[in-house]
C-alpha cells in the first residue's frame, strides 16, 4: 500500500507523522520510505539512514545548432514553459525554465536542435534499520522539482508499506508525490491558516481522485474549525496529535516520538491499519466524496 | 517606430504599470503612423517566463522600444538579442511616459 503524507500548510507535521508511521511498522511489514520533499529534505535528520547509493538525475534541455538552424520560431511556440524565445535571429534557450519535455526537438523542422542533459539534483537511496530510505536532493538554484520527483517515485518498489513524504502546498510537486498513491494523510493544524490550506488540499486530492483522511497535529491548541469541517465533508480524522512541549522538544532534538515515547507504537500501527481497511474496503467515497 | 508601454489599463491615460512580464496591458504606439493600440498581455499569468513570452510578443509585433518600470535578467535577455531598447518610467501616465519619451527625458535600462 502506497501512502503518501501531505498537507496544504507547511510545518504542520508530514515529516513527523511519515517518519513516525514508518518507525511502527518497521520489524512487522517491509516499509520503504519516499522523501520527496526534494527542495528541503528532512526525513533523514530523524530516520537516519546510511546511504549506499547516489546518483545524478538530469533533465534533457535543447542545444540549437545554429547552422542548420532557419529562425523558424517553431521551437518558441510549441514550448509550453516559455523557455526558449526567438530574437534577433537566433534561437535564445532557458534551461532553466525547460521542463525536459522535447517538444522543441520533436517539431523542429529542421532538425537544429539536440538535447543534452542538465543535471537537477541527486537520488540517493540507503538503509534506516529495516526501512529501505530514497531521497532526492535538488541542486541550489534549480527552480524545477518534478522531475526529480518522478526519479524518486520510480524508486517505489514492492514492499508493503510505502511512505511517500509530500512537500508542503498543492502545487506540481505535491501533485506529483501524491499522485498514484493508494491514500493521502493530510496533516493540519486546528488553526485558520491549517484549516484554509487544508481545503486547498483536499480539493487537490479529490481531483486526483485519492480517497483522504486528516491528521489534526497540535490538536490541543487552536479551534475547533478544522475537525467541523471534517465532518461536515465527511473526511475522517484519523488521528489527533495534542500539543505538548515535549513533543517539541523531541523533534527538535531529531528524535522521534515512537521511540522516546513508545506508547505511541500502537497509535502509529493502528492509523496504518485503518488507512489499510479503508483502502481495502476500496473507500474512495470516503473523503472523496465531490 | 514601434514603441511598447507597459500600462494598468487600455489607453493613454492608464498609469504605467511598473513590471514588465505581468503587465496587464501593453500600448503601442507606430510614431511614424502616429497610431495607439492597446494589446491584453497574454503572458501576464505564466506560471515562470512571463517576461519572456511578453519579450517574444513585442519582437512578432516588430517593436523596436519598450518603455517600463523594471524588467527582469530573462527578458532583457531576449530584448536585448531582438536589439530593443528599454527604457525606465514609473509613477506617470502612459501618455506623460511617451511625452518624455520622446523629448529624451527617460534614462535607458541596459
Amino acid at each position: 500500500m502506497r501512502v503518501a503524507v501531505a498537507s496544504g500548510k507547511g510545518g504542520t507535521g508530514k515529516t513527523t507523522i511519515a517518519v513516525n508511521l514508518a518507525l511502527a511498522l518497521e520489524g512487522k511489514v517491509p516499509v520503504r520510505f519516499l522523501d520527496c520533499d526534494v527542495e528541503e529534505p528532512n526525513a533523514h535528520l530523524f530516520l537516519k539512514p546510511t546511504f549506499d547509493h547516489e546518483r545524478v538525475v538530469s533533465i534533457p534541455v535543447p542545444d540549437v545548432e545554429e547552422a542548420k538552424c532557419t529562425v523558424c520560431k517553431k521551437c518558441g511556440e510549441v514550448c509550453a514553459f516559455n523557455a526558449i524565445a526567438v530574437a534577433g535571429g537566433k534561437v535564445v534557450t532557458f534551461p532553466e525554465l525547460c521542463h525536459g519535455c522535447g517538444a522543441c526537438a520533436r517539431f523542429c523542422p529542421s532538425q537544429a536542435i539536440r538535447e543534452r542533459s542538465h543535471r537537477i539534483g541527486i537520488l540517493a537511496t540507503g538503509r534506516a534499520g529495516s526501512v529501505t530510505f530514497v531521497q532526492g536532493k535538488m541542486d541550489v538554484g534549480t527552480p524545477l522539482a518534478p522531475p526529480l520527483i518522478k526519479a524518486v517515485k520510480k524508486e517505489m518498489g514492492s514492499e508493503e508499506a510505502v511512505i511517500i513524504d509530500a512537500p508542503p502546498g498543492t502545487s506540481c510537486p505535491v501533485v506529483t508525490s501524491v499522485d498514484g498513491s493508494d491514500f493521502c494523510l493530510l496533516v493540519t493544524e486546528p488553526t485558520p491558516f491549517g484549516l484554509h490550506d487544508l481545503k486547498l488540499a483536499v480539493g487537490m486530492v479529490r481531483e486526483l481522485g485519492i480517497p483522504c483522511g486528516v491528521i489534526v497535529n497540535r490538536a490541543t491548541l487552536g479551534d475547533f474549525h478544522v475537525e467541523r469541517y471534517c465532518y461536515e465533508e465527511g473526511i475522517p480524522v484519523l488521528l489527533k496529535i495534542p500539543f505538548d512541549r515535549r513533543y517539541a522538544a523531541c523533534y527538535s532534538q531529531g528524535d522521534c516520538l515512537v521511540k522516546v515515547y513508545p506508547e505511541w507504537v500502537p497509535v502509529f500501527a493502528d492509523l496504518w491499519r485503518q488507512v489499510e481497511r479503508m483502502v481495502k474496503r476500496g473507500a474512495r467515497a470516503l473523503g472523496n466524496q465531490r | 517606430m514601434k514603441v511598447a508601454i507597459t500600462a494598468q489599463g487600455p489607453n493613454l491615460d492608464s498609469p504605467v504599470e511598473p513590471r514588465f512580464g505581468r503587465c496587464p496591458y501593453f500600448i503601442l504606439m507606430d510614431t511614424e503612423k502616429n497610431t495607439v493600440e492597446a494589446i491584453a498581455n497574454e503572458g501576464a499569468g505564466s506560471g515562470g517566463g512571463a517576461g519572456i513570452a511578453a519579450s517574444q510578443a513585442l519582437i512578432n509585433r516588430g517593436v523596436k522600444a519598450v518603455i517600463t518600470g523594471q524588467v527582469g535578467p530573462k527578458a532583457i535577455r531576449v530584448l536585448q538579442e531582438a536589439g530593443i531598447r528599454v527604457y525606465h518610467a514609473t509613477s506617470m501616465t502612459v501618455r506623460a511616459a511617451l511625452e518624455q519619451w520622446q523629448q529624451g527625458k527617460l534614462t535607458e535600462i541596459s
